[in-house]
């Protein structure tokens, strides 16, 4: 068999190209400097993230892959000010964060709509917070739910919903806050494939119609690709940057350019960096036994 | 393959019953206790260690109606025989201590009917009513103190190391051991029982709601972080709602905690309510009413518990783990 004849993932055409032109001007909303973060216990310790450093434009939309262990739920939960970072900086518009704050808004990747609230109140939850008026947060929430198409489940509560569903309710919450960036940790992990490639075209669909930026955690590469500007790919120990890649699929996405070269390009680099050939190689293989010799013509001998 | 599966279903780990099945066991449960109890009392060769006796015959000792042990009665029997006296007759009876069901049960009716002997005694709803309200007021002061102290161990590690050491010590101090403590500060009413109920129930309260309260799922914590709630809005809105379900479930089963102090707590100072009841009746060998009373206390219990997992289901429509028990 012969392997395909792909492009360099480096080759953009003009689309493409003008379009991170264009990108690369507008403001930037996230800026990591110089990012730690080590585990310290009495035995020893553990560096998580070493000298992270990257920026997110307005509206662009950034994935951060790596193996697992590499530090990326930590990063995130170091930009939502949920952990604090050994060292470094991290501004959002300019100035440092401290702690958590309705600024950086969150999905995360388990169920965490507060189960005594209608999904209305659930979104509702943070426009009362930053002190709206009940009447007021209570219109706009709907828009938020209208924006996920849950309107017929405005009243229900969340046990009453699918695992998509509550995502999407938990997509509108964070929304809702009207947050800069929206930091999503693998979100959509424990959906089913079919739900999931929904979510991922709902998304897109979202981030299209509002003016948000999206941090998107996953380990899934095709997810990534599918869904990001620009990937930030991570390696373990230390959690470093990889390189941080410039999709050359051009948009508006459509799932039909899984296949196209520059999308299967894409992914052969992302694969060759996540799981390096030879890296895990020859401790893993299989010693298998044969047990039967029965219909042996399942497959040709090579 | 169907049929099968159905034969062994009692067998099978965790499988929920059809409903039929379901309320039929659910009798059965208190109709087997019932069943034993009428074939000891009813059924003269099972168990019945004793032989009332009809006809003392020339046995010097015996009376009408006296209870005499078996044995006893065959020897006395064979003696007379072989005197050839008049042998004694009897049938066969359970000790006193062991009143039949029908018994009981018209107990149950004539106390609450029968005059209390001597005017100043109170009528066994009197007793009753004094007793729940004793229960009743105890377990409300210790909720009062007990939960807001408990949610708020359960959230701030500091309150946690400031109450929780002392209060796991104090819980293994018998509560009835302060009961001459309890008569010298409250006086001898109703001061020291509430005192005794209040130290069995509040200290373990304080422990399981804490428990109850760190058990919540510390993501709804972050998440309602990065939708900007604050400080006291992290306590009012997040935790206090989130575990309410489960403090309420808590709150059933401390309830029957304090039911079982008050026999201890009503026997301090003078004793008062059904405890007092009790005792008394016992006095007499009144075992009938003395089952009267255990029976009705247990019924107020079962009551009482029926009617808060009801309102459970009004008060958390979202709880899922609420709407199946």
């Amino acid at each position: 068999m012969k392997p395909l004849q792909l492009p360099s993932y480096l080759d953009q055409d003009t689309a493409v190209k003008s379009r991170f032109d264009a990108l690369k001007n507008r403001d930037v909303i996230l800026e990591v400097k110089q990012l730690n973060k080590v585990f310290s216990s009495s035995k020893n310790d553990v560096t998580a993230l070493k000298d992270i450093s990257f920026v997110t434009h307005r509206r662009e939309f950034v994935c951060v892959i790596g193996p697992s262990g590499c530090g990326k739920s930590t990063l995130i939960r170091i930009l939502a000010g949920l952990e604090s970072a050994t060292n470094g900086d991290v501004l959002l518009d300019g100035s440092p964060i401290s702690g958590p704050g309705p600024d950086r808004g969150m999905v995360f990747q388990g169920y965490t709509l507060f189960p005594w609230l209608t999904v209305k109140r659930n979104v509702m939850f943070g426009l009362l917070n930053q002190g709206a008026s009940a009447a007021s947060a209570e219109s706009e929430a709907m828009q938020w739910i209208d924006l996920v198409g849950l309107q017929r489940f405005a009243n229900n509560y969340p046990d009453q919903l699918s695992g998509g569903m509550k995502q999407r309710v938990a997509i509108a919450r964070a929304l809702a806050a009207k947050p800069r960036i929206l930091l999503m940790d693998e979100p959509f992990g424990a959906l089913d494939a079919q739900t999931r490639a929904k979510m991922q075209s709902y998304l897109l669909e979202i981030w299209r119609n509002i003016d948000i930026t999206i941090l998107f955690i996953t380990h899934d590469l095709d997810e990534a690709i599918y869904l990001a500007d620009r990937i930030l790919v991570l390696k373990a120990n230390p959690g470093e940057v990889h390189e941080l890649i410039e999709v050359p699929v051009p948009r508006p996405r459509k799932t039909e350019q899984f296949i196209t070269p520059a999308f299967v390009a894409t992914r052969k680099r992302l694969d060759d960096l996540i799981h390096p050939i030879g890296a895990d190689g020859d401790d893993d293989k299989l010693n298998m036994i044969r047990f039967t010799q029965a219909g042996d013509d399942i497959e040709p001998t090579e | 393959m169907t049929t099968n599966k159905q034969k062994n279903r009692w067998l099978e780990p965790r499988i929920e019953l059809p409903a039929t099945e379901y309320r039929l066991i659910t009798l059965a449960s208190f109709f087997l206790p019932i069943l034993l109890w009428c074939l000891v009392s009813y059924v003269p060769f099972i168990w019945h260690p004793n032989i009332q006796i009809t006809e003392p015959g020339e046995v010097s000792y015996f009376k009408e109606g006296m209870l005499i042990k078996r044995e006893i009665f065959a020897l006395e029997s064979e003696k007379m025989l072989s005197q050839a006296k008049k042998i004694p007759q009897g049938i066969p009876a359970n000790p006193i201590y062991l009143p039949a069901p029908d018994e009981v049960v018209r107990a149950l009716y004539t106390s609450f009917t029968t005059e209390p002997q001597r005017r100043s005694e109170q009528w066994l709803h009197e007793s009753l009513w004094h007793s729940v309200t004793v229960v009743f007021s105890a377990f409300f002061l210790s909720s009062l103190i007990g939960i807001p102290l408990g949610i708020i161990c359960g959230t701030y590690a500091a309150a946690s190391r400031l109450f929780e050491p002392f209060v796991e010590f104090f819980r293994y101090l018998p509560a009835p051991a302060f009961g001459a403590l309890a008569v010298a500060i409250l006086g001898i009413y109703d001061g020291p029982k509430i005192a005794i109920i209040f130290i069995g129930t509040f200290f373990q309260q304080v422990l399981i709601i804490s428990n109850t309260t760190r058990k919540l799922d510390l993501s709804l914590l972050e998440a309602a972080l990065t939708l900007g709630a604050k400080k006291l809005q992290l306590l009012f809105k997040v935790v206090i709602p989130g575990v309410l379900p489960d403090i309420y479930r808590d709150q059933r089963i401390l309830l029957g905690w304090a039911w079982t102090y008050l026999i201890v707590a009503e026997l301090i100072g003078t004793s008062s309510g059904i405890t007092w009841f009790i005792t008394q009746q016992a006095r007499y060998k009144n075992f009938d009413n003395v089952f009267a009373a255990i029976f009705i206390i247990g019924v107020i219990g079962l009551l009482s518990d029926i009617i808060l997992s009801r309102l459970a289901k009004r008060l958390f429509p979202w709880d899922k783990s609420v709407n199946k028990s």
